[in-house]
């Protein structure tokens, strides 16, 4: 089969140009197969830059995308470096993600300038499990210069992109270092027998994967935890043509 | 008046001699105290603390934060203080006592508008010019500084113009900063005036160096570390990093201080350079955990440190849970290294992950007394209420405020059409007016 060979040695070369062996990269799991096997490597590359926007009003809030950016950092070892510009989180609620209050350290940067130079810091510093900063503009250069603090400490990097008007998160659409680049937006949650809100459920889009494809799961919210589950519907694989007529409605 | 009149005038007056040398050392000490804000500090004698907060109130907070917290912790020892910032010692000096108010903020630039009303008193001037020149018809600081300058030189000698010009900031005013006898202080004093950045750098770390000898010398850790610039031009420039907990480690210390050396103007060079630990705490030799039992969590304190020096001490914390239940209480900041008990808040309902900083007002239709609402508008958009969860009844804290003794809150989590959910609640509990106005107000937003 020469077009294997051919692929491979492709595959090689650019991975040589990108100077780090992306195999070996550590990953963290979502701990959810499906998505799990549609990352490279089969997680989320520890020691790289990924980006989290809401979706909606969600570009505004930030509300999921941050309880997203916070299951994940629950899942690492180690102290949460969270910086954001002015200060509305609810504390609780990121600690019912499994984030608890004793693991996070929140920095107020007060601007966009100090915000990026704290997250670069963190990132540089190498004994945190994860920088997690809320930023509006993020561009290339400075994207990139995140990514190589990054890659050079291991630490894993979280932008979550927030912006004050809805007319603005158009913006995400501008490329980026990261590698990958997903947005959540809150779909109505899971029903209940009785009157009353069920677990709250997501749609999660993989906008952007390096040396990946694009895909979008229904989630069910972080638990405890900060673990992720696929809605009991689609685990018993007889909600793919809901899904789909879903999206042909829309 | 005779002290056997006001004793006649108020019963039970506690009469005391004075004792100008005694006030003037309690003065002093209370400069000492004063270090904590920066560390240029000096007992303006005889009824004053100046303090040069250049470069070191950002980590108060800002210059009316760090007022603030001076009138508190006076306050809190039942003291009244009159502080004020300005440009120059002079202006500052004027402003604290003659400008009327507790606290008085001059913005940069603003001097001569701000002096010009106050009375002549404000110059530090002796009382016998003081009274010529209200003979001559001045009553005003802004009547002096119109006035040409040389006649005033001829008939009150250059005193008063040097009065009046290291007020507008023309003439500089050093300050001669006090320092308490256990201090651990290095200094050393260059015989050619050095500027050049990697000079000053490289001395940083000779001093440091020097310090870190002396601290471990006394089993001491320092918290806080003054570093002053002596320039040739009688002017004073400052360093000052905090630390989180005691550090006597010579490669973090260096760092923190030359992180900031590019904030400093060496001017036409520097003489003196002094390092000073004015505020140390007791740090023994520990034992290191052994890696044979368990990988260590790694220790954050440097990278704390770092970030605290550049942005300010309040801006990097951590969030502890408050026994309280209502939800803006529910959490206070701590010090990022401070102990961690492992402490959460209870995880009985879902909270939102963002709360707004103050509830904001929703149009409503509910019924009541204990049911959502079936639809609310908030910032111009009608949503309906698909799905609802509550109340969750919290009631006021009456031994907080007084006012809070019948108030109840009624929180209800609700979502939309859409998805999108919502934490709002209802002020009053639906049957009794005196527990609420209820309305209907949004506070914060579920992810």
């Amino acid at each position: 089969m020469p077009d294997h060979s051919v692929l491979a040695d492709l595959r090689e070369r650019v991975q040589r140009l990108e100077g780090k062996d992306m195999r070996a990269r550590q990953v963290l799991q979502f701990g959810v197969p499906e998505i799990d096997g549609r990352l490279p490597g089969g997680g989320l590359a520890l020691g790289a830059l990924h980006e989290v926007a809401g979706g909606g009003n969600g570009a505004v809030d930030g509300a999921a995308a941050a309880l997203f950016a916070a299951g994940i950092a629950a899942r690492t070892k180690g102290k949460i470096l969270w910086c954001v510009t002015r200060q509305d989180l609810f504390a609780p609620a990121i600690a019912q993600a499994g984030l608890a209050p004793g693991r996070v350290i929140f920095v107020e940067a007060g601007d966009e300038k100090t915000l990026l130079a704290c997250f670069e810091d963190g990132l540089r510093y190498g004994g945190l499990g994860a920088v997690v900063a809320e930023v509006a503009k993020l561009s290339m250069t400075v994207s990139r210069r995140l990514q190589l603090a990054a890659e050079g400490s291991g630490t894993l990097a979280l932008a979550v992109r927030r912006w004050r008007r809805q007319t603005e998160a158009a913006d995400f659409g501008q490329p980026t270092a990261s590698v990958t680049r997903w947005r959540v937006s809150v779909l109505p949650s899971r029903p209940l027998p009785v009157p009353g809100v069920g677990r709250a459920r997501w749609l999660l889009e993989l906008i952007r994967s390096r040396a990946g494809e694009c895909a979008d799961f229904e989630v069910e919210a972080c638990d405890g935890k900060g673990r992720l589950a696929l809605p009991a519907a689609v685990a018993d694989r007889s909600a793919a043509p809901q899904v789909a007529r879903k999206r042909a409605t829309r | 008046m005779p002290a056997t009149k006001a004793q006649a005038l108020v019963p039970g007056l506690a009469l005391l001699d004075a004792d100008p040398a005694g006030d003037a050392d309690a003065l002093d000490r209370l400069a000492v105290w004063a270090l904590r804000f920066s560390p240029l500090v000096a007992a303006d004698q005889p009824d004053g603390i100046v303090v040069d907060t250049t470069g070191a109130d950002h980590l108060h907070g800002g210059e009316e934060a760090m007022l603030r917290a001076i009138v508190d912790r006076f306050a809190a020892a039942n003291l009244e203080v009159r502080v004020a910032v300005a440009d120059t010692w002079g202006a500052a000096h004027a402003a604290a006592r003659h400008a009327g108010a507790a606290m008085v903020l001059v913005e940069p630039g603003r001097t001569e508008h701000a002096l010009a009303r106050l009375p002549l008193a404000a110059l530090r001037l002796p009382g016998r010019m003081r009274h010529d020149l209200h003979v001559l018809g001045f009553s005003t600081v802004g009547d002096l500084a119109a006035q040409p300058r040389a006649p005033l030189v001829q008939r009150f000698g250059p005193q008063l113009v040097r009065r009046l010009d290291q007020a507008f900031g023309a003439v500089s005013e050093p300050i001669e900063p006090v320092r308490s006898a256990d201090l651990v202080e290095v200094r050393r004093v260059f015989g050619e005036p050095i500027a050049a950045p990697e000079t000053l750098r490289r001395y940083v770390g000779k001093l440091a160096a020097e310090l870190v000898a002396e601290l471990e010398r006394r089993a001491m850790g320092a918290r806080r570390l003054d570093l002053l610039f002596s320039r040739v031009d009688n002017r004073w420039e400052a360093i000052r990093i905090g630390t989180a907990k005691p550090e006597r480690d010579l490669r973090r210390l260096t760092r923190l201080l030359s992180d900031r050396i590019e904030t400093i103007d060496p001017g036409f060079g520097v003489e003196v350079m002094t390092l000073a630990a004015t505020h140390a705490q007791p740090l023994g030799a520990s034992q290191v955990v052994s890696s044979l039992v368990e990988e260590p969590e790694a220790d954050v304190s440097d990278l704390v440190d770092l970030l605290a020096n550049r942005i300010g001490e309040r801006r990097v914390y951590r969030f502890a849970p408050v026994a309280s239940d209502v939800p803006e209480r529910s959490v206070s900041r701590v010090e990022p290294m401070s102990l961690d008990d492992g402490a959460s808040w209870d995880d009985h309902w879902p909270r939102p992950s963002r709360l707004l900083a103050r509830p904001e007002r929703v149009e409503t239709m509910a019924l009541l007394p204990d049911h959502p609402p079936v639809w609310f508008t908030w910032r111009g958009q009608r949503r309906r209420v698909r799905r609802a969860d509550g109340p969750e009844r919290v009631f006021g804290e009456w031994w907080k405020r007084e006012a809070e003794a019948t108030t109840v809150r009624d929180y209800f989590r609700v979502e939309d059409d859409a998805g999108e959910r919502f934490w709002i609640f209802r002020a009053g509990d639906g049957e009794h007016p005196e527990t609420g106005s209820h309305k209907w107000y949004l506070h914060g937003v579920f992810g």
